[in-house]
């Protein structure tokens, strides 16, 4: 065989005696703390979600007491614990705040954190993919494709009322995945999947659904397209129980398979071709992840319009705070993402009641300001 | 040459002897086959790598190093040919298979999230991880984790950066952090896209050094693609020389390091000579001497 037994051995040994960071034991436990402290460990992520969870209960009953009439806290807690230990007959006679309560603002606080949380997760987890952290549903294209399947269904008549809960998950959907597969086909034409062909196929893909939804909405009758405005603005309004029930069972499923990714999505976040040198099969993970964010978005949409920038902004500032890791990130984002939906649309019905305003206008009023920071911010890093 | 590898627990003595990869007829072309930008990368490679060595790949500007460098790692698939990587096709491994021996070292390794230097290398034991369906996919480190993390750190000398951000790093500690979390992937061969390519040169033969040391205490096995002829002479035990998708020539530095070898394939004159204290060869560019007669 041929002779490779060249002296390159003496001095690597030497460089190595030569190495400026020795091995020293008196200073290795504060070397153990520096590393400990920039990972991410369980104690860490158990302190961060309690504080998050508990901020969550509080902005929860905060939001309960707050609408077209004030519900007191004390009164809140009656009313729970009269419902939770049984003495349902007496709650329900008693007076029409508990039916308010029970039937309006809970459901409706609670689909408002199940939305946010939704958007924010399915907003960490393109990001990640993409590599982008301007990524979310919008920009993808994957929500106007939802909103084109539902409007679609609301101008032949599916869904008497505009947030029906009924079929028009369904349609959202289809809408969604349609809008999915066509971006995925537009970026496969290559031999496999650049990430950044996605992003201009989802951007293209958003303007013509943005069209056609207009355009649908354009040729509906007077009375159904002002409702079908406020939905496109991005609003919510109380489901009835069974209805919300099947609702957050779907969420809650697709989220959890969403939150089994967030260690493969760590890995994805440093791109295609490290993430597969790390045995991660990423066309098949990419597919995967983008299904279940269109399953995902598509129900949101259907019961909330065009909600936008909580899947962008949300995961950007937690990022800021907790670090990188999806695995706080993605839950940590979602707890917030719901608070700052449940407060948020609590301030859209209370500033001009009796009256409300859609709060998606309120998210973007909120959102696009952030945008622009972070497109000089990012300016500024990137050069 | 690979006294030393009992060293590493986790290895079976038996397979590292004999060859890692054995490449027959391999072809690669970029592009699709409807578009008209069809471009033949690789035409009719084939080659082996012996267990424990290191073999440097070398040419020109565009002549297929790193796709080379890809297919071996699984980064891309084998379109035509075949690759084996310890006897067992390419094509029929699975991709975490590979990441458990063969860890890659890309040129690009920026990133755009803030992932501390230490989390970053904590990624590098995933493909160590077993999941199972319960495994809600948080898979906490283990302390055993930690350790071999904190090792690969200490071997590249990015210890002290445990705490700062991949984003805010020059890309030479860039660079040095994902070798280390290469390391960390705890692999039996390590595939290096031009290692020393944004380097300083107190870590340009830092890194070498560390590869011949692992190379001589644990067998790892090591295949570089260099632009830097000198480095892959001194370090590498043998270098495949690769002219517009062709194998050009494959052998020891001596065979390949000759003047009229590399004029062949790089279409220009340059001078080699001995190492002082190697005696391998070394190439040096012909100087202003040159540049006036040529005049």
């Amino acid at each position: 065989m041929m002779s490779s037994d060249h002296p390159s051995s003496p001095h690597s040994v030497g460089v190595l005696a030569a190495s400026p960071e020795p091995n020293q034991p008196l200073s290795s436990s504060a070397d153990d703390q520096l590393f400990e402290k920039s990972t991410l460990t369980a104690r860490r992520w158990m302190t961060a979600m309690a504080f998050l969870s508990a901020l969550g209960i509080l902005a929860a009953l905060l939001c309960l007491q707050f609408g077209a009439q004030y519900v007191g806290l004390s009164e809140i807690l009656r009313i729970v614990v009269h419902m939770a230990w049984g003495t349902h007959d007496q709650v329900v006679d008693s007076d029409a705040t508990a039916t308010i309560l029970l039937h309006v603002r809970l459901p409706r606080v609670f689909l408002g954190f199940l939305v946010g949380c939704s958007l924010a997760s399915v907003g960490v987890a393109l990001q990640a993919l993409l590599r982008n952290p301007l990524a979310d549903p919008y920009v993808l294209g994957v929500s106007s494709g939802a909103a084109l399947g539902v409007s679609i269904a609301v101008l032949f008549g599916v869904g008497t009322t505009m947030l029906a809960v009924s079929a028009l998950p369904l349609c959202g959907l289809g809408g969604s995945l349609i809008a999915l597969v066509v971006i995925y086909r537009m970026a496969a034409s290559y031999d496999r999947l650049p990430i950044y062909s996605v992003l201009l196929a989802g951007v293209i893909l958003n303007a013509i659904f943005s069209a056609l939804v207009m355009f649908v909405t354009s040729i509906m009758d007077p009375n159904r397209s002002f409702g079908m405005m406020t939905w496109l603005m991005g609003s919510l309004t109380a489901p009835a129980y069974p209805t919300l029930l099947v609702f957050s069972l779907y969420l809650i499923i697709g989220l959890g398979l969403l939150f089994k990714h967030v260690r493969v999505l760590n890995i994805m976040a440093f791109g295609e071709e490290p993430a597969r040198s790390l045995g991660i099969d990423t066309d098949r993970t990419k597919r995967y992840i983008f299904l279940l964010s269109a399953l995902i978005t598509g129900a949101v949409v259907s019961v909330s319009g065009m909600i936008g920038f909580i899947g962008m902004v949300v995961p950007h500032a937690i990022r800021l705070i907790v670090g990188a890791d999806h695995r706080l990130l993605m839950p940590a984002s979602a707890l917030v993402g719901g608070t700052f939906l449940m407060v948020a649309d609590t301030l859209a019905r209370t500033l001009l009641s009796p009256s409300e305003v859609p709060v998606g206008i309120l998210t973007a009023l909120a959102g696009g300001p952030f945008f622009i920071y972070l497109l000089v911010w990012r300016k500024d890093r990137m050069s | 040459m690979n006294q030393a590898q009992s060293v590493d627990r986790s290895r079976d003595p038996l397979s590292t002897a004999g060859r890692v990869y054995e490449v027959q007829g391999l072809h690669f072309q970029y592009g699709g086959s409807d578009s008209g930008t069809l471009r033949q990368v690789l035409r009719n490679v084939s080659f082996f790598v012996e267990a424990g060595e290191m073999l440097g790949i070398v040419g020109p500007n565009g002549s297929g190093k790193t796709s080379l460098l890809k297919l071996l790692g699984k980064i891309v698939p084998v379109q035509q040919g075949s690759v084996a990587l310890f006897g067992s096709s390419m094509s029929d491994l699975r991709q975490e298979a590979v990441a458990q021996s063969v860890a890659f070292v890309p040129q690009d390794t920026s990133q755009t999230f803030p992932f501390t230097v230490a989390e970053t290398m904590l990624m590098g034991r995933f493909p160590r991880h077993h999941r199972t369906v319960w495994d809600w996919g948080f898979g906490w480190d283990s302390p055993d984790d930690r350790a071999v993390a904190q090792q690969a750190m200490k071997t590249m000398d990015v210890w002290h950066l445990a705490d700062r951000s991949v984003t805010e790093l020059s890309g030479g500690e860039r660079q040095r952090v994902i070798i280390a979390r290469a390391l960390a992937q705890d692999p039996r061969v390590l595939l290096l896209d031009e290692p020393t390519a944004f380097l300083d040169l107190q870590h340009q033969i830092e890194i070498c050094s560390v590869l011949i040391r692992l190379k001589e205490e644990r067998g790892l096995t090591v295949v570089l693609v260099s632009h830097d002829l000198n480095v892959a002479s001194q370090y590498c035990d043998r270098l495949m020389l690769l002219d517009r998708g062709q194998v050009f020539r494959l052998g020891t530095p001596d065979d390949v390091i000759q003047p009229e070898v590399l004029k062949a394939v790089y279409r220009c004159q340059v001078l080699v000579d001995r190492h002082p204290r190697s005696g391998l060869p070394r190439v040096t560019l012909p100087g202003r001497d040159t540049a006036r007669r040529l005049k």
